[in-house]
């Protein structure tokens, strides 16, 4: 029996006169790896914003883990939430061990569980406990702060992850890496469900169990992989699978 | 006038530490004040347009007013003595905070205050946690800046009788002794030098823990 883990009904957002998502339905379920495939300004973010709060719909409804964001605390889910974004977000002033300790603290661990957690989940992202955890943002790469990044996100081991454009920003072997990672991750842990948004297309039909490709606020398809670059629904996924197959060529 | 200048610390050290001492908590208490009043109008400055537009012309304006202006506009009302004297200081000290203040926060990248809500903070733990830290150079900044014209402005206090190292220059001037007016302007002088050179090395130690660690 699957559950339902992010369910949208007839979600529409607009900034000011500006539509962003015009009318948004879908529902993910417990477990799944769901990428989301968008230009810039196609509502990707804005979704994703939208799940743990940081948006607010001006219509429709969000559920999240059987409860609607209105009624939510919001404050409290998102303790239960993973957020990792492009821009990694490390806290300068903080060391890593205490980066990744935030929300641990906020929900009053004592220091020993903490540093047991802090020094597993490095071990996770393959970072060394005694080598990095006393170190300052600024002293690692930036694949090694996004490594943090995640194991932050990981700290609470949330059931629901949200991954923004994380890798975009970093090296192509970087990036693939962590990509592979971030794969294994998902299978190791099981029954976390992973929502990343991305504008990479290998990237998004490598990592998803299911794509979701978004243009100007809508879904143009929402299918495994292998549909979404074999049976494209419209003309919009058509070409964008298309812009592979024009590369592999040339 | 040396000669002079050290007889009246052989004479009258007593008196005149007395005044430095007067005149110190005339500027710490007024710059405490300021702080109280200035901290949560910055805060809300930087959350709230309207605010933060009304708090930067109203310091604006404020700059404009000569504090010895200040200081006798307030005797009809208030009379004379320490009262005024605070609220002119405090007047005084509002301006460089608040704008400091409202600096601070917005410096603040918006990502962190993003990711710090997303890990589970509230409002009061983000303020404490992330955007205080991350924008106190820049709030000891205004602080400094209220302070070194606080010390300097106090010396017009003793106009209205509320004592301090102003006391000593306006003796001066009255029975024409220069010495103590020197001892006076010198005294403030060293005093606003001092605590800017402190505020300084202060500010410096918070930036310096923060640009090893700065990333944005």
């Amino acid at each position: 029996m699957t559950k339902e883990i992010i369910k949208f009904n007839h979600v529409n957002k607009k900034f000011g006169k500006n539509e962003v998502i015009k009318d948004l339905s879908f529902s993910i379920n417990e477990g799944e790896f769901i990428t989301v495939l968008g230009s810039s300004g196609s509502g990707k973010t804005t979704t994703l914003k939208m799940i743990n709060g940081l948006e607010t719909p001006t219509a429709g409804q969000i559920i999240v883990n059987n409860e609607d964001l209105k009624n939510a605390n919001l404050v409290e889910l998102r303790r239960h939430i993973g957020y990792v974004v492009q821009s990694i977000g490390l806290f300068p002033h903080m060391t890593i061990s205490q980066n990744i300790a935030v929300t641990p603290k906020l929900l009053g661990w004592d220091q020993k569980k903490i540093d047991l957690k802090v020094k597993d989940l490095l071990e996770i992202v393959g970072l060394d406990n005694e080598e990095y955890a006393k170190r300052y943002p600024t002293q690692l790469s930036g694949g090694q702060q996004q490594r943090v990044g995640v194991a932050r996100a990981l700290s609470t081991n949330p059931p629901l992850m949200l991954f923004d454009e994380p890798f975009s920003a970093l090296d192509a072997i970087t990036r693939q890496n962590l990509q592979h990672e971030v794969k294994a991750l998902h299978q190791k842990l099981a029954k976390k469900t992973f929502f990343f948004v991305t504008h990479d297309i290998n990237e998004a039909l490598y990592l998803g169990d299911r794509v979701m490709v978004m243009n100007h606020g809508q879904i143009e398809q929402f299918d495994t992989p292998d549909k979404v670059a074999n049976h494209p629904a419209t003309k919009y996924v058509k070409d964008l699978i298309g812009t592979i197959r024009e590369n592999q060529a040339s | 006038m040396i000669t002079q200048i050290i007889n009246y610390f052989q004479t009258s050290s007593g008196e005149y530490w007395i005044a430095v001492g007067q005149h110190l908590y005339i500027s710490f208490l007024s710059l405490f004040i300021a702080l109280i009043i200035a901290f949560p109008l910055g805060y809300l400055g930087s959350k709230n347009k309207i605010v933060s537009v009304f708090c930067q012309t109203f310091a604006q304006v404020l700059r404009i007013i000569p504090s010895l202006a200040l200081l006798f506009i307030l005797i009809p009302y208030i009379g004379t003595g320490v009262l005024p004297a605070l609220i002119a200081l405090v007047v005084l000290a509002l301006p460089p905070l608040v704008v400091n203040i409202i600096l601070g926060f917005n410096e603040v990248p918006d990502v962190y205050s993003e990711v710090g809500l997303s890990l589970g903070m509230s409002d009061f733990q983000l303020l404490k946690q992330i955007s205080l830290p991350l924008a106190l150079p820049y709030i000891l900044n205004g602080i400094k800046l209220a302070l070194v014209e606080v010390i300097a402005s106090a010396s017009l206090a003793a106009y209205i009788g509320a004592g301090g190292l102003g006391n000593l220059i306006m003796t001066g001037l009255g029975l024409y002794k220069m010495q103590y007016v020197v001892i006076g302007g010198v005294s403030v002088a060293l005093l606003s030098l001092l605590s800017m050179l402190i505020f300084d090395f202060i500010i410096k130690k918070v930036e310096n823990n923060d640009q090893r660690n700065y990333q944005v």
